[in-house]
């Protein structure tokens, strides 16, 4: 369930920015150390989770969503009710 | 019989690919109606017309690479009837719409006001000029007697792209194949590196800079977001570009065009907005009419308008009618932009990143949002003391979020 | 092989008449003294008083005996002193040789072959320093020639007589001495120009006694970068417009290099021409480099003042490139 999860993210994540490569990246490392996202791409890429996940993500959980793991704990969490 | 003709989609553009037509013949057109897609050594530009009537022939055939100011197309008047004679693509021998006489507001009827003072300029250069669609007002001559020479107009052809630093936002192109994107990448690189030396040789800029407190901008736009869906999220980018186009309706001389020895301010404000491509490079399109648009129309229109660029779906218009430029480097972390303005534009507005700092307020010091707010400016069109109640206007107007 | 031409003509004169009997050469001074500038010497020797005649000295009366001869059937060569002399027979050259195909409905043609020499530079005063080439140069029915090279000198006087119209040559008085490598192929026709020295980035157009000076003028340029494309016209008339207008569309800057007047020279139509039909090919205004308009003074710095010269196209050139 979270290795489907995370590679879907990549998957997001790739039609953001291209030139990632799912063997580079750390799961546990913060996202945006990793890959060159600015704020409109993480705004992109945000939606993109929203929709592909349909969870809705209020601007205060920004701050919980910095690695990969973060990001697949926190719509494991969302989408258990 | 009307001509369409391959416009230029910024002055460093001298051809353009055809990619395909979005009409056939019998389609009625209108104006500002996106008419064809053509590739320029930057991106996929849907290419608009600006002329009203019935798509008579198409001229050029997608895949066909073809000089600026080609007739691409005939079309039809209202009430004019078809010939029967066969037409073959024209090349450029009259002069086409170029970057200097981009309709600002689309539908505008172009006017034939004579320059009052005409420069020297030999007829290689005129023709090639208008060839290149370049305005051959805002050549500096070299030749005899400071004459424009047909090497001073292809020079300034190469010489004039979006400049600036560094980007707000990012694009995305679609993975083009790696030669193409490195030829393109090479091309980009070129334009840049002459409009940027064009710029500090003819520019004598100067550079002011201002700490600006975000605190209620930042608040502001929290709790916005707060009460917004993701899809309406307003960023910070957005809010800052608002506010400039509004300061700017008060600084005419930051807006506008040094041209022919002289500056023609805007009445229109249309922010380039440098956006960095991801293989490198950057380009700078303009949104249009950014003090009239209420900041979530503002947020669709960015967000759409880096979409595209993304895409590779630019439009003509876009391409070269910025007004002025604002670039915003935050992101990557500096405190201030010392900006290079983008010829013939006359300013550039930079942010640096917003940051706690130590800010002195009411005999306290506190820890405090704050960004530092820079200017680029033209020394021929304004100075400093004008700049630096620009520089505070936009500080106060940034004071009052509500109203953006 | 080495030759000057003035040796280059000679030779030229003996292959014509050595080729065909009805060739004679006629004019002041041809014969005993050897041409006045020393053209036909040994000629007398070797072919007789029959076929190189000394003449009085009215260039009426002779000119219009050479075009008499042609019209009989003749091939005469008619050497007229120097180009000021040709004044005298203005009305034999345009009114009767130029003419009189046109006037006989085609009946009659003239073959008559008129050398003359022109050009100042020898200290030799206002009467005799005239460049006329332009005068002639404008009248339907002649054709021009102006050999600036050996190989031309040596070559042309054959093709001119093969023309059944008549033909001018204007050999100009400073290029007798003038010594080159006469090369192996032989001028095979008189109707072009040839770039004799190609270049990128200006046309410099000249013809006769100015191609030595326009050469040494494109050497001094290129020792500053400029790369100039000497086109030599050989031809006045009828110009070769071909040629001319190729380089300077590829130049897209033209001085046209002319001994005549500026008024109503040469060059002045030449430049016409290249206006008429590459003027949006043209990166800086056309120039010229004429002689000043005064009678050529006799004395020499006044004289070398007065004339084209090395560095006024060097000077030309430069301006035109905003240098």
């Amino acid at each position: 369930m979270s290795a489907e999860m995370k590679s879907d993210l990549i998957a997001l994540l790739k039609s953001i920015a291209p030139e990632v490569e799912e063997s580079g990246l750390q799961a546990d490392r913060p996202l945006r150390d990793q890959v060159d996202l600015d704020s409109m791409d993480w705004l992109n890429f945000l939606i993109a989770v929203h929709e592909h996940f349909r969870v809705d993500i209020p601007e205060a959980d920004y701050r919980l969503l910095v690695t990969l793991d973060d990001l697949v704990a926190y719509l494991s969490r969302k989408r258990t009710p | 019989m009307i001509e369409f003709r391959l416009p230029s989609l910024g002055s460093d553009m001298d051809q353009g690919k055809l990619l395909e037509w979005h009409v056939k013949p019998g389609d009625a057109v209108k104006r500002g109606q996106i008419v064809a897609v053509v590739d320029t050594s930057k991106a996929a530009v849907d290419v608009e017309i600006w002329q009203e009537g019935t798509i008579a022939q198409l001229l050029t055939q997608p895949g066909e690479t073809i000089p600026v100011g080609t007739v691409m197309a005939t079309l039809l008047a209202a009430g004019e009837v078809a010939s029967t004679m066969p037409v073959t693509p024209v090349p450029p021998v009259a002069p086409a719409l170029g970057p200097a006489q981009a309709p600002a507001m689309p539908g505008a009827a172009p006017s034939s006001v004579l320059p009052a003072l005409r420069k020297p300029a030999s007829p290689a250069a005129r023709k090639r000029a208008r060839e290149l669609d370049v305005d051959i007002d805002s050549v500096t001559g070299t030749g005899p007697h400071g004459a424009i020479t047909i090497d001073d107009v292809e020079k300034f052809a190469r010489s004039a792209i979006a400049p600036v630093p560094v980007p707000a936002m990012r694009t995305v192109q679609s993975a083009p194949a790696v030669s193409v994107a490195a030829a393109r990448h090479a091309e980009m690189r070129k334009a840049i590196a002459a409009a940027m030396s064009r710029s500090k040789r003819e520019i004598p800029h100067y550079y002011l800079s201002e700490a600006v407190l975000m605190r209620r901008a930042v608040d502001w736009l929290k709790r916005e977001n707060e009460t917004r869906p993701l899809i309406e999220r307003v960023l910070m980018g957005a809010l800052q570009l608002k506010a400039v186009a509004l300061t700017l309706k008060r600084f005419p001389e930051l807006n506008g065009y040094w041209r022919d020895g002289g500056f023609q301010p805007s009445t229109v404000i249309h922010i380039g907005v440098a956006i960095s491509i991801r293989q490198g490079g950057l380009i700078a399109p303009a949104l249009h009419d950014v003090d009239c648009l209420a900041l979530p129309e503002l947020m669709r229109s960015l967000a759409d308008l880096v979409k595209r660029a993304r895409a590779g779906s630019l439009r003509s218009s876009e391409m070269s009618d910025a007004t002025v430029t604002v670039t915003n480097l935050g992101e990557q972390g500096v405190d201030t932009v010392h900006g290079v303005i983008y010829p013939p534009q006359v300013a550039l507005i930079g942010f640096g990143r917003v940051a706690a700092r130590p800010w002195a307020e009411d005999g306290a010091l506190r820890v405090a949002p704050v960004t530092i707010a820079s200017l680029a400016a033209d020394h021929r069109v304004s100075d400093g003391h004008r700049g630096a109640l620009f520089l505070a206007a936009l500080r106060e107007q940034l004071q009052h979020p509500e109203e953006l | 092989m080495k030759m000057s031409y003035r040796e280059a003509l000679r030779e030229a004169l003996r292959e014509a008449m050595s080729a065909d009997s009805r060739v004679f050469l006629m004019g002041e001074d041809v014969g005993r003294y050897g041409g006045s500038y020393a053209v036909s010497k040994g000629l007398l020797d070797e072919f007789g008083p029959d076929r190189i005649r000394d003449t009085p000295l009215s260039e009426l009366g002779f000119v219009g005996a050479g075009i008499g001869a042609a019209l009989g059937g003749m091939r005469p060569i008619v050497e007229v002193m120097t180009v000021n002399f040709s004044l005298l027979a203005l009305d034999q050259i345009v009114n009767t040789a130029a003419l009189y195909r046109h006037m006989s409905a085609g009946q009659f043609s003239v073959p008559v072959v008129i050398r003359m020499a022109s050009g100042a530079g020898r200290q030799i005063a206002a009467q005799h320093s005239h460049s006329f080439e332009n005068w002639y140069a404008s009248i339907p029915g002649l054709t021009v020639l102006a050999p600036a090279t050996v190989d031309d000198a040596r070559g042309m006087l054959g093709l001119a007589l093969a023309d059944p119209d008549p033909v001018l040559i204007f050999e100009h008085a400073q290029l007798y001495n003038l010594e080159e490598e006469l090369s192996a192929d032989k001028v095979s026709e008189i109707r072009s120009a040839r770039v004799r020295r190609a270049g990128s980035t200006v046309s410099l157009i000249t013809y006769g006694g100015s191609l030595p000076k326009t050469m040494a003028a494109a050497e001094m340029l290129a020792e500053e970068g400029i790369d100039a494309e000497v086109i030599d016209l050989r031809v006045l008339r009828p110009l070769d417009e071909a040629t001319i207008l190729a380089s300077v569309r590829k130049c897209r800057r033209a001085v046209v290099i002319d001994e005549c007047w500026r008024s109503g020279s040469l060059a002045g139509e030449i430049m016409a021409r290249i206006a008429e039909q590459a003027f949006y090919d043209l990166d800086a205004p056309l120039a010229r480099v004429c002689s000043e308009e005064v009678p050529m003074p006799y004395a020499r710095h006044l004289e070398e003042a007065a004339l084209p010269q090395p560095a006024k196209i060097v000077a030309a050139a430069k301006a035109m490139l905003g240098k």
